[in-house]
């Protein structure tokens, strides 16, 4: 876990301690509209502590504040954490560890240790890019969400302090980055209007679900640039 | 929801989303290294962000609203675009809608 260090791995830790920063700064955010939307400051602290995965953290505390049913909240968050899956496939054989280091780097899976191992060209630097910025990003993340959390047990009227748009905001800056293609582009105006059109008629948390389920059809019937008739080489890159 | 139903739906989330990461540095790799799997999953997590930005911006209970979230969400995209920080875009656009508020309106 404590590769030599070299000029690769030096700047591989100073990218992975920017990311934690910038990142866990957020959780800020994150506990004050978890407080607001009704959790108590110890369920608010044991969602980062536990489920650790931003997206699915907001989309727990918007189904609740919006008055979804628990199995709403559960099935929207679960679904946003599928792609943890996927990035877990593509860090261990990179990381390459058993027993409880396994463990913990399945915890650390998230959005930026992916990102930032993946962005790395040595082994070492791989391995120091992925601990660096899962643990650091961990640390703050759940040292920032509390704070969050008990400033926000303080504010009184969420509304008046436009925290409910600021989850609109949160939600807008997590989707942003990811609307670079064509074909996304298609599926964001797609779940936009999917949901939109079942606001009125559906119960809370089942519009989200159902703009989840029109962008699996897209997935599964379109096919990408490269992918007729040859062989899949997704991940090899 | 009661505290109890509150704290069911915070640990089923958390054992969720461990199941779904462990998955991952368990499973053989080839299984999921199909572009098919990778662009769906890709596609999916783009339309549930986009549909909580919708339904966090324009619901109220079951009726679609236009409020002050809604100048607030455009001030955000706008910083999104300037290429500002995560807290920056948060900050903004709770000040855009706290601000109009405080103006009476939304």
């Amino acid at each position: 876990m404590t590769p030599p260090r070299s000029p690769a791995t030096d700047a591989a830790a100073r990218q992975g301690l920017s990311v934690a920063v910038a990142t866990g700064l957020y959780g800020v955010s994150f506990g004050a509209l978890a407080v607001v939307a009704g959790l108590s400051v110890a369920q608010t602290a044991a969602l980062s502590l536990l489920l650790f995965s931003g997206g699915s953290q907001f989309a727990v505390v918007g189904v609740v504040a919006a008055g979804g049913s628990p199995v709403a909240a559960i099935a929207t968050s679960t679904l946003l954490g599928a792609r943890n899956t996927l990035y877990g496939a593509v860090v261990a054989p990179l990381l390459d560890v058993r027993g409880w280091r396994r463990v913990a780097a399945a915890q650390l899976t998230i959005d930026e240790s992916t990102a930032v191992a993946v962005a790395q060209r040595d082994p070492a630097a791989v391995r120091t890019g992925f601990w660096v910025t899962g643990i650091g990003v961990f640390v703050l993340w759940n040292v920032f969400t509390l704070v969050g959390a008990l400033a926000g047990d303080a504010l009184g009227d969420p509304r008046a302090w436009g925290l409910d748009a600021a989850a609109a905001a949160a939600f807008l800056a997590l989707v942003w980055p990811r609307l670079s293609g064509r074909l996304a582009q298609g599926v964001a105006a797609l779940a936009a209007a999917v949901s939109l059109a079942l606001v009125p008629v559906a119960p809370a948390g089942v519009p989200v679900l159902a703009a989840a389920a029109a962008a699996v059809v897209v997935g599964l019937v379109t096919s990408g640039p490269g992918t007729s008739g040859t062989r899949a080489t997704g991940g090899a890159r | 929801m009661t505290p109890t139903v509150l704290w069911v739906c915070v640990l089923a989330s958390s054992l969720a989303a461990f199941g779904l990461k462990l998955a991952g540095h368990l499973v053989p790799q080839h299984w999921l290294a199909t572009e098919r799997v990778q662009r769906t999953s890709t596609l999916v997590t783009v339309a549930l962000l986009v549909s909580l930005v919708v339904v966090q911006t324009f619901a109220d209970g079951r009726a679609v609203v236009v409020d002050a979230r809604v100048p607030a969400l455009a001030v955000a995209a706008v910083a999104l675009a300037l290429r500002a920080p995560f807290l920056v875009v948060v900050v903004l656009a709770a000040a855009t809608a706290a601000g109009l508020r405080a103006l009476g309106w939304g």
